[in-house]
């Protein structure tokens, strides 16, 4: 019997043919990644032409770049991590104002020290993360609608907690969160010519090891790839043998770690608390991720793209602020109007691809 | 006594389940199975759809738990109970799946070796390197770091095939693996099936194609209605008796479509669809083509020769780029569907699942939703004209279905296409495109098809009946296009229409003494 | 004899008991008679209903019950449009409460124009409506076409308007906060002499009209059939770019007139404050009525029930002398517990049923 279901095909052109698609797959990532860093660079580079004269050119204002945002890129690589494995937690920024809140109320209060008020800080990071992730992967609940009531436990809790803002007032702490990394050889001259060395917070390097720690999860574990795997097609995860349940479990679990330290950082860069605090740091986190290449559908995602997108929107950030400091809507419409350019960008990419 | 042993070899059973059964809400999935694979041997597991082929592998695979029953495997004293895709990979059960169950976003390598080991890390290299040596000795056309998205279909198959294989299973169980590979393709997969055989593994080959089975099986069990039929060995059961098993009823039914088509003649019939130089953005180049009333058309060609992109540049489902389409006598650019259809064009797609049925929709809904796009958003059926709609279809095409509102991702799909013909039935076309309406479906419902499409043309509706099995288009055609790389190469009518003219007239060389 | 009778009346009980917990608007329902019941136990005078009168000496019916369907006005409006966005496209749009703050700035600039406080109104209350639902509709457009053009996440798609709105309702008013004349709080306090608060009027008609509009049109089952399939439906003659986008408009309509109702309310619009997370008990509306948030089918009555629902609790919880910052965890518990009832791995708990495997949908994605 004749089966036309047949296709005419010779190896040849297919491996070819493959071999073009594949170039075009690893340019994507590469692609995003590298629009994300010339993005960076140029906005950087035209500041320090235009507006060197705000504060721009000194070379106090690259760090500070990092300094201000060590919090948010601990935080977005757990953000990240979640989006890989196609979900999402915007419980972050509630946790993190009660991680503030509350390891205020015990450093002030109850005679907690830095390595105490860490571990709370970690154990309500962890707290999270668990109560969330049992609710997503094993009750198969929605993330947003879990995470979003995550989000109103936190700060609910801060006002249970303490209704007011405070303010760290522990003297062993506060010596430590002042401490600063003084670099050797580099520095800014001030008005009086005097030569004053760059500071660097120890939350910096925290970070900065953080991410090459998740980048390493993510690229060299099986758990790090089993959150691409899942986030690729949950389906064919668990029929290839990967526990599906536990592995979303872990990110969630991991995402609650990661927002745990970065709430720590937080409060020990900021050294007070208040309910208002934070909020949007879930919405910053994510869109740094998607600044970075990190796709919403899960699946796709590179932790250096996220640092990126940290970098990127804290630069833009500080540009608008520099020039339009009369009117101050314009810091959210730009933040707003560069997101929206990377969405589109992402999506006129991911189309062109699937023809 | 005499001297000497009598040595017996049996070959011993690697996976047996007796008793098995399982249920859905509603509906009885699997009744009191009894199933036996031996080592060394390739068993066929078939039978029409709904016939429980799916849920017993699903079952063997730990998907889903049976209700109850006994499964039994090699080197298991006692019973075992398979909760979990990866016990049934413990117990040494691999499954290639009919569709792609690998991720799309991960390398070739790594959807090759993921979720196997309990090794915390992964190391690239080697795994890379492992990889490359499969994928050769397989003849696979891909490179381990390249994304699986990036090959084609047929390439993610061999993929998922040789990571079973490369898993040193005692059980391979292949869930329709032939549908998309081509001739090459499957020759080397059988290959490699014998050679898994010889070594001693039990291969489960769930197939719709009897020559497939034919060609290579030992043993075949046939289901139906979720019950057991029987096994048979393939030596001592002739096709026609498969068939029969399979469908429960006689033959002879097949015999008489055969000449009907043959004996009405093609007069000078009315033109319902006359398309001239047309060509669309699926890259198809420019072709002729007229349909008449009460005329059966078909296209023929191989998969990839443009045989849907042709009729679906008619109902507009793609960008017509160039040429002209007459509808009726009436020239007309047809920019998207709705247009099509308003003009009178039906179009029953080729893949149901992602292009024909509303999954969460009711089965009324889904008959009435053609008709409804085309009769306007601001003029909604109402509950009683839709009931009456969907009991009219249910009974005239006979679907099997618990009521009209439950929702069709629940039917078979054998039943899921009827639903979907109903609903093209239901706007009375003029010209009626069915392309690959009889796939994935059991040989009962595939006959009822071709006895409906030839009764409609009989009552002066033109159909274009396109199906990869040719013997289909040969009963129920009175014309074939056939087509080769995207072109139309000719046309046969007639006494032309054999399987050896089509062959010769898509190779386009010169036919030799048929 | 009498015992068959006996049985077959339990018998028919039982039967009568099951279709009810079965019916989908059941949990809704049934959640916000027990908060009722809650109300009422604390208070027994909570579902009283007096006829006073103002400071103005003109007729108003008083009560807790009329507070709760009043204030949930902007709830249920949204609602609506929030249920077909997320039936169609899938995802959710989180800009709700940065556009009504963008609405309420047109509005306010409209009306006092450069003056703080006008003693006039600087353009008639119509055309303020008006060029109020034509931002909303505008804002609408905007997530539209990046959701259905550019196929683009709702979720994501509408964080840009998330992160900008707020700040360009503040633009719209010049950075000024002005105060309108009294003559425009009518439409979100008391018409003079009519006792009924005007947002459970505007409310009835917004319900009146959606009701219309799903019974006179297609628009319910075009949105369901795109929001399962939208490669099919197009197949079959629709056009899912264009339903999706329809409903965005919808919704922006809705933000429109929900932005109208609000600014009228007091008068003055402070684009940062206004209806602070109203996105999220949006969404949770939708949510609690019943609706998935994946898409594709929706039950438009469950979601108006929701919306009554959170307003309720919150109301609740402000009799309580909750603080206003910490009523979200009491609305984060419920919102868990009432979700997780509606799970069917949880529903399956409980009525040992045999679990349905979720490994038999076709596409392995599952959306957030």
């Amino acid at each position: 019997m004749l089966n036309l279901n047949k296709t005419q095909s010779t190896d040849g052109i297919e491996v070819v043919q493959n071999k073009m698609r594949r170039k075009l797959a690893l340019t994507d990532t590469a692609f995003l990644l590298t629009i994300t860093i010339t993005l960076f660079v140029a906005i950087y580079a035209l500041s320090i032409v235009f507006l060197g004269d705000k504060g721009f050119n000194k070379i106090q204002m690259f760090f500070n770049l990092f300094n201000e945002n060590a919090a948010l890129m601990v935080i977005a690589c757990g953000l990240s991590i979640v989006m890989i494995t196609g979900s999402i937690d915007i419980s972050v920024g509630g946790s993190t104002a009660l991680i503030c809140t509350s390891c205020i109320v015990c450093l002030n209060n109850y005679g907690f020290n830095f390595t105490t008020s860490l571990m709370l800080a970690l154990a309500i990071g962890i707290v999270f993360g668990a109560f969330q992730g049992f609710l997503i992967a094993y009750l198969e609940m929605q993330p947003f609608i879990v995470t979003l009531a995550g989000m109103f436990l936190g700060r609910g809790l801060v006002a249970l907690i303490e209704v007011n803002q405070i303010q760290v007032s522990n003297p062993g702490f506060e010596k430590m969160s002042g401490a600063r990394i003084l670099i050797p050889f580099l520095g800014d001259y001030n008005k009086r010519g005097k030569f004053i060395q760059s500071k660097l917070e120890y939350g910096v390097i925290v970070a900065l090891l953080i991410v090459c720690i998740v980048y390493w999860v993510l690229k060299k574990t099986k758990i790090g790839r089993s959150f691409y795997a899942v986030g690729g097609n949950a389906q064919s995860a668990l029929m290839l043998g990967i526990n599906v349940k536990r592995t979303k479990f872990y990110a969630h679990l991991l995402c609650g770690l990661l927002a745990g330290i970065g709430g720590f950082l937080y409060l020990f860069h900021t050294r007070s608390g208040s309910v208002q605090q934070a909020t949007g740091l879930e919405m910053d986190a994510i869109a740094a991720s998607i600044i970075g290449g990190t796709l919403l559908t899960g699946g796709v995602g590179n932790i250096f793209g996220t640092l990126f997108g940290v970098l990127a929107s804290g630069i833009v950030l500080l540009v608008v602020t520099a020039i339009g400091s009369q009117d101050p809507w314009w810091s959210q419409i730009t933040r707003a109007g560069m997101l929206c350019f990377f969405i589109v960008l992402q999506s006129v990419i991911c189309s062109r691809k699937k023809k | 006594m005499n001297g000497g042993l009598i040595i017996i070899t049996i070959q011993d059973t690697v996976l047996t389940t007796r008793g098995i059964y399982k249920s859905f809400t509603g509906v009885k999935a699997l009744q009191n199975v009894d199933f036996t694979l031996r080592e060394g041997e390739i068993h066929a597991l078939m039978g029409e759809n709904g016939a429980g082929k799916s849920t017993l592998i699903k079952v063997l695979t730990g998907v889903y738990t049976k209700d109850a029953g006994e499964i039994n495997i090699k080197g298991n004293d006692k019973p075992v109970t398979i909760k979990s895709p990866q016990e049934a990979q413990k117990f040494g059960i691999s499954t290639v799946y009919q569709e792609i169950t690998l991720c799309p976003n991960l390398t070739v390598a790594e959807n090759l070796f993921i979720g196997r080991t309990n090794d915390l890390l992964v190391n690239w290299k080697k795994n890379n390197n492992r990889a490359a040596t499969i994928l050769k000795g397989l003849g696979i056309p891909a490179s381990p770091t390249q994304q699986l998205s990036n090959c084609s279909l047929a390439v993610q198959q061999m993929v998922a095939i040789a990571r079973a294989v490369d898993m040193d299973c005692k059980v391979l169980i292949l869930d329709e693996p032939t549908s998309s590979l081509d001739e090459n393709e499957v020759a080397k997969l059988f290959t490699l099936m014998r050679d898994l055989r010889d070594r001693g593994v039990g291969i489960v080959f769930v197939t719709h194609f009897l020559d497939q089975v034919y060609e290579l099986c030992d043993k075949i069990t046939v289901l139906r209605n979720g019950e057991l039929v029987g096994e048979y060995q393939v030596k001592e059961l002739p096709k026609v008796e498969l068939v029969a098993k399979m469908m429960g009823k006689e033959l002879g039914d097949l015999a008489d479509l055969h000449n009907k088509a043959l004996t009405d003649s093609d007069d000078a019939k009315e033109a319902v669809i006359e398309a001239e130089g047309l060509s669309s953005t699926s890259g198809i180049k420019p072709f002729n083509f007229t349909a008449h009333k009460g005329e059966v058309t078909g296209f023929a060609g191989l998969l990839g020769s443009g045989r849907s992109e042709c009729v679906r540049a008619i109902f507009g489902a793609d960008k017509v780029v160039k040429g002209k389409l007459k509808i009726k006598g009436e020239n007309v650019t047809v920019t998207s569907p709705i247009k099509a259809m308003k003009k009178g064009v039906g179009y029953l797609s080729e893949d149901r699942k992602r292009d024909g049925i509303i999954g969460d929709l009711s089965v009324s809904d889904n008959i009435i939703l053609a008709l409804q796009v085309m009769k306007g958003f601001f003029r909604p059926f109402t509950k009683a004209q839709a009931q009456a709609f969907a009991d009219e279809y249910i009974s005239l095409l006979g679907i099997k279905t618990a009521s009209a509102d439950t929702p069709i991702s629940s039917l078979s799909g054998g039943n899921q296409q009827k639903v979907i013909l109903a609903r093209w039935l239901l706007t009375h076309p003029e010209y009626l495109i069915l392309d690959e309406p009889t796939r994935g479906i059991d040989i009962g419902t595939k006959v009822e098809i071709q006895k409906l499409v030839l009764k409609l043309a009989s009552e002066g509706m033109s159909i274009t009946f396109i199906s990869s099995e040719i013997e289909e288009m040969l009963r129920t055609c009175s014309r074939l296009i056939v087509m080769r790389d995207l072109h139309v190469v000719g046309e046969l009518k007639g006494d032309e229409m054999t399987q050896d003219k089509i062959m010769y007239t898509i190779a386009g060389g010169v036919s030799q003494n048929v | 004899m009498s015992k068959n009778n006996n049985k077959q009346n339990t018998d028919r009980q039982a039967s009568l008991l099951k279709a009810c917990t079965r019916h989908r608007l059941f949990i809704p329902i049934a959640f916000l008679a027990f908060l009722l019941l809650i109300n009422v136990f604390i208070n027994p005078g909570f579902l009283s209903i007096s006829l006073g009168k103002d400071s103005g000496g003109n007729p108003v019916l008083i009560g807790n019950l009329i507070n709760i369907i009043n204030n949930a006005t902007e709830l249920v409006i949204l609602a609506i449009g929030m249920t077909l966005v997320t039936a169609s496209s899938r995802g959710q749009d989180i800009s709700v409460g940065a556009t009504v703050a963008i609405v309420g700035g047109v509005i306010m600039r409209v009306l006092c124009g450069s003056e703080t406080q006008p003693t006039q109104l600087h353009a008639s209350i119509i055309v303020a409506l008006l060029l109020g639902c034509l931002a909303g509709v505008a804002c609408g457009a905007f997530n539209g076409i990046l959701v259905s053009k550019f196929n683009i996440q709702p979720m994501v798609a509408t964080l840009i308007l998330f992160t900008a709105g707020r700040s360009i309702g503040s633009m719209a008013m010049g950075g000024l906060k002005p105060k309108a004349p009294s003559s425009f709080g009518y439409y979100g306090n008391f018409f003079p002499g009519f006792p009924i608060p005007t947002p459970i009027i505007i409310t009835i008609i917004v319900v009146a009209i959606t009701y219309l509009i799903l019974k006179k049109t297609n628009l319910g089952l075009y949105t369901k059939a795109v929001g399962i399939n939208d490669k099919s439906s197009s197949l079959n003659g629709l056009n899912p770019t264009l339903i999706k986008f329809l409903t965005f408009v919808i919704l922006g309509l809705c933000v429109g007139i929900a932005g109208f109702v609000q600014a009228s309310r007091v008068q003055t619009v402070n684009p940062y404050t206004i209806v602070p997370s109203i996105e999220m008990d949006v969404i949770l509306a939708v949510a609690l009525g019943g609706n998935s948030l994946g898409g594709g089918k929706f039950n438009m009555v469950g979601s108006i029930i929701g919306a009554y629902t959170i307003q309720t609790l919150t109301s609740m919880l402000t009799t309580l002398n909750v603080n206003t910052n910490a009523v979200p965890v009491f609305k984060a518990v419920i919102i868990i517990v009432l979700v997780a009832i509606q799970t069917p791995i949880v529903k399956s708990f409980f009525s040992n049923k045999v679990k349905i495997s979720k490994l038999t949908a076709s596409d392995g994605k599952e959306r957030v």
